[in-house]
């Protein structure tokens, strides 16, 4: 029996994900290595800059994550990431990052109200959701980059460096435990993936299937809120679209990391993995300066090519 | 008679009610305008609905087979930025460089349906890494927007009958008697309607068409029946990417341009969706046609049509056009009221 029979179904994306990471990494050494003769890729500061600028993904793709294990999926992350940056810039002071987490509590409440009980395709609801959080802020800004500034404790948690650590990093490995936690130790997390492999059986089993899928979508509207309010710390204010580059490669680093898109399966280390491969895949593009539309492509055979090593599902025969 | 009717509307609700909706908003919009119901309108308003018609048609059918096709709007965009390379010349080469597009289109179309049939990659998320490579090609041809598409063309097909018969001088330069009372329907019209219903509806007739809707009703029983599963799978993409091609190519002719958005794409790909469910097209797959989609689309555009002659403050639209796609979309919620049994609103 060899190696890779013997690790279970649900590890196997990781590992295959984690050994693509090493790869992308060996090549973008063996690149500047050959070029420059030189391999900032494998220095520590480097690379914790890159997990730096990956949290912000990783934080939106953790709650993505819960709601595609149930078969949802969450298409308001733009907008609910740039509200929350934006009403915590309004707001200001002490208040700056409640009121932040507020419109991600507040608009995942929403999306679970018309999934769960409207019983409208999350899909096209989150969609809807989306483009109203986009026109209240047009409305509130005017259209134009609003001119207030991230608060001093909202730069700190984005930009600033603890122990020669960056605190995003900080952030992202407190809400990854918190949400692993949920996932594996606690019955929300069990009635999770439950209602994700079949909600009918769920229900009849006596699991409040409405009260989960809200729960799941105020996770999704939180984390993206949370990294809205980080996003805005970092870059000192927030701007308009500022979320739109966070939606598809979040789905992408989820469904990476193994965690089927029509849900139930799926681990929290996989999404992990899948983000730090999407993050450490657009830093070696970078580094090569490759143009936007080769990144475009590279990016695209990847997924696809990842997925045909594991993501591949059973044919329907019966 | 009725009482066929009563069973066609009793079948097909949600088109039924995009149809009533989409009368409702567009005839009160014509009686708002203060120019309503004048070709100069309607061609307007035709001439903005194709591009999203045709990528909402393209989108119906993966949906039809219960996946989504997100790599539509990328399509659209990489047959647009070929149309504007290839669409010039004379007529013959302008003739085979619009063939050439919808044939690229359909291609990439066919190889989405290849990767999700002999890759078994989820729809969804295999056409979200092929959209990605159809951008990437796109801006590749493209990389600053630009084009020279021939003027006679854009002007031909851009405007009514009557302009179009006048350009290539046929029928007495469109003054025939046979053709007056065509003069004034727009063109956009129809090619939409020629090229969307001349082969959607044909193509559902045939035993792939029936079988795509097998799938998306249960795709277990279409395969014990002995239905082409693999086939039905592969003609909805390519169909989708043909349909999604000539949105391309439309855009391209009436701009006068190519353009490689990536906002623009993921706009399209978002709206598709939007015009899918308003057309009565059920997500899960099994119900609705490319017909409702192409209804829902135009409810979409009129929409956005009414902020002109109502004075909105343009600050709030946005937030006005969320709100209607919201609440339209909401509709479906009627659905929960007809429920006997709890169970069957759970999947």
């Amino acid at each position: 029996m060899n190696f890779f029979e013997r690790i279970s179904p649900e590890n196997k994306p990781i590992l295959i994900a984690l050994l693509f990471v090493g790869v992308i990494v060996m090549a973008g050494t063996a690149y500047t290595l050959s070029t420059q003769g030189t391999a900032p890729m494998l220095s520590p500061p480097y690379l914790l800059q890159q997990l730096q600028i990956g949290s912000f993904l990783g934080i939106c793709a953790a709650g993505m994550m819960i709601v595609i294990l149930l078969g949802h999926i969450d298409l308001s992350i733009p907008w609910t990431l740039t509200a929350a940056a934006m009403m915590a810039t309004t707001v200001g002071g002490y208040w700056a990052i409640p009121t932040g987490l507020a419109v991600g509590l507040i608009v995942g409440l929403f999306n679970g109200f018309g999934v769960a009980y409207l019983r409208i395709p999350s899909m096209i609801f989150t969609l809807g959701v989306d483009s109203v959080m986009r026109g209240l802020m047009v409305a509130h800004t005017g259209g134009f980059a609003p001119q207030t500034e991230a608060t001093p404790l909202m730069r700190v948690l984005a930009a600033e460096k603890f122990l020669g650590i960056p605190v995003a990093i900080f952030v992202w490995a407190f809400i990854s435990v918190i949400v692993a936690i949920i996932l594996t130790r606690t019955g929300f997390g069990r009635s999770i993936y439950a209602t994700g492999a079949k909600e009918r059986a769920s229900y009849l089993s006596g699991i409040r299937t409405r009260a989960v899928v809200i729960g799941a979508f105020v996770c999704s509207g939180l984390c993206a809120a949370a990294a809205g309010v980080l996003l805005a710390g970092y870059s000192n204010n927030a701007y308009q679209g500022m979320g739109n580059a966070y939606l598809l490669p979040s789905i992408a680093a989820v469904v990476l990391g193994g965690t089927h898109i029509l849900g139930g399966r799926g681990r929290y280390l996989g999404t992990l993995v899948g983000v730090i491969l999407i993050v450490f895949l657009n830093s070696v593009l970078s580094i090569m300066q490759m143009p936007e539309a080769y990144r475009q492509i590279i990016y695209g055979c990847v997924i696809i090519g990842m997925l045909l090593v594991y993501g591949r599902g059973q044919r329907v025969t019966s | 008679m009725i009482n066929r009717l009563g069973h066609f509307i009793n079948q097909n609700r949600g088109f039924v009610g995009a149809v009533l909706m989409f009368t409702v908003l567009f005839v009160s919009y014509q009686m708002l305008h203060p120019r309503g119901f004048s070709t100069a309108v309607l061609i307007q308003n035709s001439n903005e609905s194709v591009a999203i018609a045709f990528v909402a048609m393209a989108q119906t059918i993966p949906v039809l087979i219960g996946g989504l096709d997100l790599s539509v709007g990328a399509v659209m965009t990489l047959a647009n930025c070929i149309a504007s390379v290839v669409v010039n010349g004379t007529p013959g080469q302008m003739l085979l460089g619009m063939v050439f597009t919808l044939a690229c289109g359909t291609m990439f179309g066919l190889m989405n349906g290849l990767i999700v049939v002999y890759g078994r990659i989820q729809p969804i998320i295999a056409t979200l890494a092929t959209g990605a490579i159809a951008i990437g090609l796109a801006l590749i041809i493209r990389p600053s927007p630009g084009g020279n598409i021939d003027g006679d063309l854009n002007w031909a097909v851009t405007n009514a009958v009557f302009d179009f018969a006048e350009t290539y001088g046929l029928a007495d330069d469109g003054n025939a008697a046979w053709l007056q009372p065509f003069a004034n329907i727009p063109v956009p019209l129809i090619i939409l309607l020629v090229v969307g219903l001349g082969v959607w509806l044909p193509f559902k007739r045939t035993v792939t068409g029936r079988t795509i809707y097998a799938i998306g009703s249960s795709e277990g029983a279409a395969y014990m029946s002995g239905l082409p599963i693999a086939r039905a799978k592969i003609a909805a993409f390519t169909l989708a990417g043909f349909f999604a091609s000539c949105g391309g190519l439309y855009l391209a002719v009436q701009t006068s341009s190519g353009n490689a958005d990536v906002t623009q794409a993921g706009a399209y790909t978002l709206n598709s969706i939007a015009a899918v469910v308003l057309g009565g097209t059920s997500l899960l797959g099994g119900i609705g046609g490319a017909v409702g989609s192409l209804i829902g689309a135009m409810i979409l555009r009129v929409i956005s049509f009414y902020f002109r002659i109502l004075s909105i403050d343009p600050l709030l639209q946005p937030l006005i056009e969320g709100v209607v796609l919201l609440t339209a979309v909401s509709l479906g919620a009627l659905r929960t009221l007809r429920v006997k049994n709890t169970l069957e609103l759970f999947r």
